[in-house]
């Protein structure tokens, strides 16, 4: 027997745990399953977009794109004039002026502060006049109906023009209201997307286990190494799974875009570059939402390999994750039902609650700035990791390495048996 | 602690590789194993004979720290907590198990890094022995492309691939041929020669006697038995089988009381004072010898000894059964 090989009498929970995550990893990953599972997003993607753009048709069927047109009388009507004759054959390309009765206004119409009070449902206003239109806007609407105005005013101005007049923007600048009511929706994006990546990735975790026992590895497994480091492997190893599908779809949804965003954005109405800035930042929002889809989906991984390692079939493991699924979607509207309640007991609730920490502290993240309730709110989301795979791989060893005569005398108890003599 | 353990202890001068003492596991308030008592010196072929159910699966999950028992100490090389040890242990399960999609060699060397070797080692290990079994050509080839009897050598060269100290077998008999039945004795008695302790489960009494030294009877989660297979044997006394040509006569009541009448034959066990006494009067009686022998009993006598004919029977019939098996 060699010296160095017995020099060290057993391996370390951490190396235990990295022969399993580099076994499960490279397996998984080389898998004909795993191409599938790949092109599993893609179906929805396909029905999303598909639906988004029905449901982008029907929105700017039903918004309003109009354009408030406060010049001149003269201008306003000349403006009017050139919409009647280019809309037949532009169509929607063209704003839908609406002349602002000036008048009733009074002589200190401030465009941008009408904007900033919401009065009107206007998408921009032009003022100015037609050699020189001033379109009042945030800068999507501005920089949306600019060239439409300038040819609307060219054409307003003479019947067969031969230059388009220089548009002045206008720039509206949001309110503190406005900018919070944006970031909101950047977080509720946010928590969708981590919800959705965690429960079509978190599965794995569940049919690896479940394929581990008919394999009848786990006791092989179970008799070198620690259960608990069998169970750190594979969340790991699907982890690192996970993060190569993410990277594959972020790597395919980019080239998507470089090739065609214009079009997307055209179709979809979507331009991420008019998403509101989260408060903490793009990049550490971009981490942040790294970190605790990590955590969210170990913590969901570890109660599903505490579950697959209980069942002893497909059948049983069907049926005692459908509560673990249930509970997991009830806490994700828990944190989204939060999102509008900051500081809040419910919020608070949300946050120290394993499960829905994560998304309640990716919410924040979009929200507020604060940065160290993020380092404390990671630290508790991995203890609680660690506490469920503890919990679980106890269970394990106290539940399923049943044999002998108890299981045969009890069979309604062989569920949670290995079910041998 | 049984009477026979206590014997085999005494007389066995060698270091344990395995002591457990009084070792309890109940699965939800059901008893299934109720106090077992092992030890097992280094280098020792040694087997845990039973029926299905009896408790032997658990017994061998609790000396391995799969599970804990609920009372109890068990030591193996003297660690209390077998994880420890890792390194020096194999273990073949009796669910047999490999990833249909590795290959043979890398399943070998993934047990073996379970254990602590390198899978740059355990691959070059992993073909020695692979070669060594005629299985070299298996290699490359993944398991669901072997046939069952491959793969299950696949597993067993998987289990001793880092050369533990210490192998447990949990019915490694079970589901091979003749054949590789008698290759894994084989493989069995090499270890053990190699200064390897090897302990395995089984339900067929033949493979005991044939290898082991040292057997625990276990029959309904107790050990009625532990120690030695000669000591086990020696519980019964030798039986005589007598032929004579006289059918009665004086002589007749020099026989024991227990005697059995069976064909041609009598059948008694050897009495305490020796064969001389008797014989002298059977001469004296003029019963007329024709042939007399002293049959020392055997370990399935002994096994219905102690554990009784409830357990002896269940156990010939599971090895009926996978008699039937191996023949389908």
């Amino acid at each position: 027997m060699s010296e160095t090989m017995h020099a060290k009498a057993r391996l370390s929970r951490l190396q235990a745990a990295w022969v399993v995550a580099r076994r499960d990893f490279v397996a998984v990953l080389f898998s004909r399953a795993f191409f599938f599972f790949l092109l599993g997003p893609l179906f929805p993607v396909i029905v999303g977009g598909l639906a988004g753009g029905i449901g982008g048709q029907v929105q700017r069927e039903a918004m309003s794109f109009e354009v408030a047109v406060a010049m001149s009388e003269a201008d306003n009507a000349a403006m009017l004039a050139a919409q009647e004759r280019l809309r037949p054959q532009l169509g929607r390309s063209l704003p839908l002026l609406v002349e602002l009765d000036r008048a009733a206004m009074g002589d200190g119409f401030d465009p941008q502060q009408f904007l900033a009070e919401k009065r009107g449902n206007f998408a921009a206003i032009v003022t100015g006049n037609l050699s020189e239109p001033i379109v009042t806007g945030t800068p999507g609407q501005v920089g949306r109906w600019q060239g439409g105005v300038a040819l609307l005013a060219a054409k307003a101005a003479e019947a067969n023009p031969s230059a388009l007049p220089q548009v002045t923007a206008q720039l509206v600048s949001t309110s503190t209201a406005a900018v919070r009511t944006d970031r909101i929706r950047t977080a509720q994006a946010a928590q969708m997307m981590l919800f959705l990546l965690t429960m079509l990735l978190a599965g794995m975790v569940l049919s690896n286990l479940v394929e581990e026992k008919a394999n009848k590895i786990i006791e092989i497994l179970a008799a070198a190494i620690p259960m608990d480091a069998v169970f750190l492997g594979k969340l790991f190893a699907m982890l690192a799974v996970s993060l190569v599908g993410i990277s594959v779809w972020g790597a395919i949804g980019y080239g998507l875009w470089a090739i065609g965003g214009e079009a997307i954005t055209g179709v979809t109405g979507f331009d991420p570059a008019n998403l509101p800035t989260p408060a903490v930042g793009w990049p550490m929002f971009a981490l942040l939402g790294l970190l605790y889809f990590a955590m969210a989906y170990l913590l969901l991984g570890a109660l599903f390999l505490t579950i697959g390692a209980m069942a002893a079939t497909v059948r049983e493991v069907q049926t005692l994750s459908m509560p673990v699924t249930m509970m997991q979607l009830m806490v994700f509207f828990l944190a989204a039902y939060t999102i509008t309640q900051p500081g809040s007991g419910i919020e608070l609730f949300a946050i120290a609650f394993p499960l829905s920490s994560p998304f309640a502290m990716l919410a924040r993240a979009a929200l507020q700035e604060t940065m160290w309730v993020h380092a404390a709110a990671l630290a508790w989301q991995g203890l609680m990791v660690m506490l469920i795979v503890k919990g679980g791989s106890t269970l394990f060893r106290k539940r399923v390495m049943k044999s002998g005569g108890a299981g045969r005398d009890k069979p309604k108890r062989r569920l949670f048996g290995l079910a041998k003599g | 602690m049984a009477v026979g353990d206590q014997t085999h202890a005494r007389n066995d001068a060698r270091a344990l590789a395995i002591e457990a003492r009084g070792l309890v596991k109940r699965f939800d308030g059901t008893l299934a194993v109720g106090g077992v008592d092992i030890s097992v010196p280094e280098g020792a072929i040694y087997g845990i004979l039973g029926p299905n159910g009896a408790g032997k699966t658990t017994t061998l999950r609790m000396l391995l720290g799969i599970i804990d028992p609920d009372e109890g100490v068990r030591r193996v090389f003297g660690h209390d907590r077998p994880h420890d040890i890792a390194r020096e242990i194999g273990y073949l399960p009796e669910e047999r198990g490999l990833y249909p999609s590795m290959k043979a060699i890398e399943a070998i060397a993934f047990m073996g890094a379970l254990r602590g070797l390198s899978l740059e080692e355990g691959r070059v290990r992993g073909r020695e022995l692979l070669e060594r079994h005629d299985l070299g050509h298996a290699a490359e080839k993944q398991i669901r492309q072997l046939s069952k009897g491959m793969a299950q050598t696949v597993q067993l060269l998987g289990t001793l691939v880092h050369q533990p100290r210490l192998v447990v077998l949990d019915e490694p008999f079970s589901g091979l041929d003749a054949i590789n039945q008698g290759k894994l004795e084989r493989m069995i008695r090499a270890l053990a020669d190699d200064g390897v302790t090897v302990i395995f489960s089984t339900h067929v009494i033949h493979h005991a006697e044939r290898l082991c030294e040292g057997v625990a009877i276990i029959a309904g989660g107790k050990v009625p038995y532990a120690g030695s297979v000669e000591a086990a044997r020696d519980r019964i006394p030798a039986q005589v089988r007598l032929e004579t040509r006289a059918r009665s006569g004086a002589w007749m009541e020099a026989l024991p009381k227990d005697t059995r009448h069976e064909g041609d034959f009598f059948m008694f066990p050897l009495p305490d004072s020796g064969i001389e006494p008797l014989l002298r009067q059977l001469i004296e009686g003029e019963a007329g010898i024709l042939s007399l022998s002293i049959e020392r009993a055997g370990l399935h006598d002994a096994f219905v000894h102690i554990a009784g004919e409830a357990a002896a029977r269940a156990l010939e019939e599971e090895s009926a059964a996978d008699l039937a098996g191996e023949r389908r």
